[in-house]
């Protein structure tokens, strides 16, 4: 085993100076500089996005980096691309490296999916040659054959993903830094995505691999490394860490919010929110499995419809859909038509119901006449904490087989033989 | 332990960064192919969506040598080293337009392509300088009209047309080190974005354009070759058209030009690595 990536005590301190933007005009400068002399030095106050941090990273392996929002996660996948500097601490890194930070980047809307394979695998780092080599390949991958001389503007979002991580994921570097591509696509493009990582990592190439899908990671990386304000929490295996993390509550959120430009629906509907929210009625994405939950979802009808609802999957982290539900449900509101105006439907879900794991929401609004539906993949992800082994879990296994998870009334009886 | 590490010949080795860095000649090389894909892009995307396409690289030069022609030539009675008014205009407009045009996009690149910095690494001098890709075709193309207004005007070029790639040279790094220079500044200080049109339309009356530089006086001529853009229109100008040389001229502004040119890089190098954090 040779290491691929050296670390040692990597920092980056950022200048968090008392203005608005992280880049200054002229005369505020100008005044700075005037003004030094005439006042301390502690004007500018610092913040450390990463301090201390030091790992090492074998050849072929895949490591998960877990944290918070703000823990530093993303802070070092861009020191170790190369992207910024560390301000503190050494690494080496002994292979090429390929970054995956932000699917389609560089991608120009302008031009046609084979002119942006070409550019887009030019900013990735691969040489003219290399791209005509797997040219056909890329495009079997993404998919998208028919639209190659069609400009990528014209593109669905979900071709545009396919597209732009076929092009990466063919970039074959040495060591792969991967930060949350996952998040985006459809449930079975993401479990294609997953597949080529591990193939990546089973190649003999070096993986880090930056989400807050755990299931993800467990499946792809043997090692994790957990970060928490800018320093290394733990590191180790990742089964142990994920559960540490998990435990620790980092994992807050439980909610999307989608903007009045991203917010999916038509022109008739924009889903505003949708969120999860535990017993005490608190958003939380980590939930005992034993107690009920709610399912909420916040949306804007800019229009009168009739006979619409919206509703949720459950999937399990490998994709299995549990079930489905929709507001439908809800007789009183089953033919009435909704005015224009913002609504709330929420469901209860009971408690001991779904069995411990991870678990996504897709979003899901059906319009009149069953034609237009809207779909939101992976909306929300939660975990579904076991606590205390069920009893009648054989050998005492943390947690028993299957996607559901009940306890069933028994009676329990003598048989008197005739 | 360390020099176990270097024995293992890391790819790459990250550190703080040091006070003085010189431009890695080594690494843009690697990356030649990104730089030919950000030139391809920019020639691809630039008159999409136009009605008239490529043509506006021929019409802008035109239209402002007409214009010129009315107002300089016929207006103001702008003396043109006994050539026709329109053929000396557009002979130093072409070149001008060439080095705007690198002065220009590049200076607005780093900040336009914002998103890319802060997510892929590779060499950042590789987005003010691909600006020089279409700025060569526009130059192509346009160069094909003056062909066309030396035959009309009948002036015939002698063998010292063959000098004029090196004045095209010349202004080609000139515009790269001012278009280099602005591009870091503008990344780091919004200020740029309004100072480069001026600076820009300040720099062309500057510069023997629409008139002569023999229209300067004697004594004030080493002033006005201090700006690179003047010896070396001038130089462009008189290989094709026969125009009156001055060498001296010649020198002195190749040299501001060069200077120049070391100047933004330097600048360059000094910003480059922190470009990610002050985008």
């Amino acid at each position: 085993m040779s290491p691929m990536i050296l670390a040692e005590n990597l920092g980056k301190r950022y200048r968090l100076a008392g203005r608005a933007g992280p880049y200054s005009t002229l005369r505020e400068e100008i005044v700075r500089t005037l003004s030094a002399p005439f006042r301390g030095r502690a004007e500018t106050s610092e913040f450390w996005a990463l301090r201390g941090v030091s790992f090492q990273v074998e050849q072929g392996e895949a490591i998960g980096i877990i944290g918070r929002n703000g823990a530093g996660k993303s802070t070092l996948l861009k020191v170790l691309s190369r992207i910024t500097r560390p301000s503190e601490g050494r690494a080496w890194l002994y292979g090429r490296v390929g970054s995956l930070l932000e699917v389609g980047t560089g991608f120009h809307p302008e031009l046609s999916g084979r002119e942006n394979i070409f550019l887009n695998g030019a900013i990735l780092g691969m040489r003219r040659a290399e791209i005509r080599a797997k040219y056909d390949e890329i495009v079997a991958f993404a998919e998208i054959e028919k639209f190659l001389e069609t400009p990528v503007k014209h593109y669905s979002s979900g071709m545009y993903v396919r597209l732009a991580f076929a092009v990466a994921a063919h970039l074959e570097p040495e060591i792969l830094l991967v930060d949350e591509v996952l998040a985006v696509g459809d449930a079975s493009f993401q479990k294609k995505c997953l597949g080529k990582m591990g193939e990546v990592a089973r190649q003999g190439r070096t993986v880090l691999f930056v989400s807050h899908n755990m299931a993800a990671v467990s499946r792809l990386c043997r090692r994790a490394l957990w970060l928490e304000e800018g320093g290394v929490r733990m590191q180790g295996e990742v089964e142990e860490t994920i559960a540490a993390y998990l435990a620790s509550g980092a994992e807050l959120g439980g909610e999307r919010r989608w903007d009045e430009e991203r917010a999916p629906g038509n022109e008739r509907i924009r889903v505003r929110a949708m969120r999860l929210r535990d017993q005490n009625g608190r958003p939380a994405s980590v939930l005992d499995r034993r107690s009920p939950f709610t399912v909420e979802i916040e949306y804007e009808l800019l229009d009168t419809v009739a006979q619409m609802q919206v509703g949720f999957w459950v999937l399990t982290s490998e994709g299995i859909v549990v079930f489905v539900a929709g507001d439908r449900d809800n007789e009183d509101w089953l033919d009435r038509p909704r005015a224009p105006g913002r609504y709330r439907s929420r469901a209860r879900v009971p408690g001991g119901l779904l069995n411990a794991g991870i678990y996504y929401l897709n979003l899901g609004v059906d319009m009149p006449l069953g034609k237009t539906v809207t779909m939101f993949d992976n909306a929300l992800q939660f975990s579904l904490e076991q606590t205390g082994t069920p009893r009648h879990s054989s050998h005492g296994a943390w947690r028993p087989p299957g996607v559901i998870s009940l306890s069933l009334d028994w009676e329990i009886g003598r048989v008197e033989e005739d | 332990m360390s020099e176990k590490k270097e024995l293992l010949r890391p790819v790459a080795r990250i550190e703080p960064r040091r006070r003085l860095a010189l431009v890695d000649l080594r690494a843009l090389w690697r990356f030649r192919d990104l730089w030919l894909a950000f030139a391809a892009r920019d020639l691809k995307v630039r008159y999409k969506q136009t009605v008239l396409g490529g043509l506006w690289a021929i019409l802008q030069p035109l239209t402002a040598m007409v214009l010129f022609t009315l107002v300089f030539g016929r207006l103001a009675r702008m003396p043109s080293d006994n050539l026709p008014y329109p053929l000396f205009a557009y002979a130093g407009l072409l070149p001008w337009m060439f080095f705007a045009a690198i002065v220009n996009g590049a200076s607005l690149s780093l900040v336009d392509s914002s998103r890319l910095l802060t997510k892929v690494y590779f060499p950042r001098l590789l987005v003010p300088t691909s600006v020089v890709g279409y700025a060569l075709v526009d130059f192509a193309l346009g160069f094909l009209i003056l062909v066309g207004l030396m035959l009309y005007y009948g002036v015939h070029p002698g063998l010292r047309a063959l000098a004029a790639p090196l004045p095209v040279l010349g202004i080609m790094a000139t515009g790269l080190g001012a278009g280099v220079l602005l591009s870091a500044l503008n990344a780091k200080y919004r200020d740029f974005r309004f100072v480069v049109p001026f600076l820009v339309q300040i720099w062309l009356f500057a510069t023997p354009i629409i008139y002569p530089a023999s229209l300067i006086p004697e004594r004030y001529r080493w002033i006005a070759s201090l700006n690179p853009m003047s010896g070396l229109t001038e130089c462009f100008r008189a290989a094709l058209l026969d125009t009156p040389l001055d060498w001296r001229h010649l020198a002195v502004s190749t040299a501001a030009g060069a200077a120049l040119l070391v100047i933004g890089l330097v600048y360059f190098g000094l910003v480059e690595d922190e470009l990610a954090d002050v985008i």
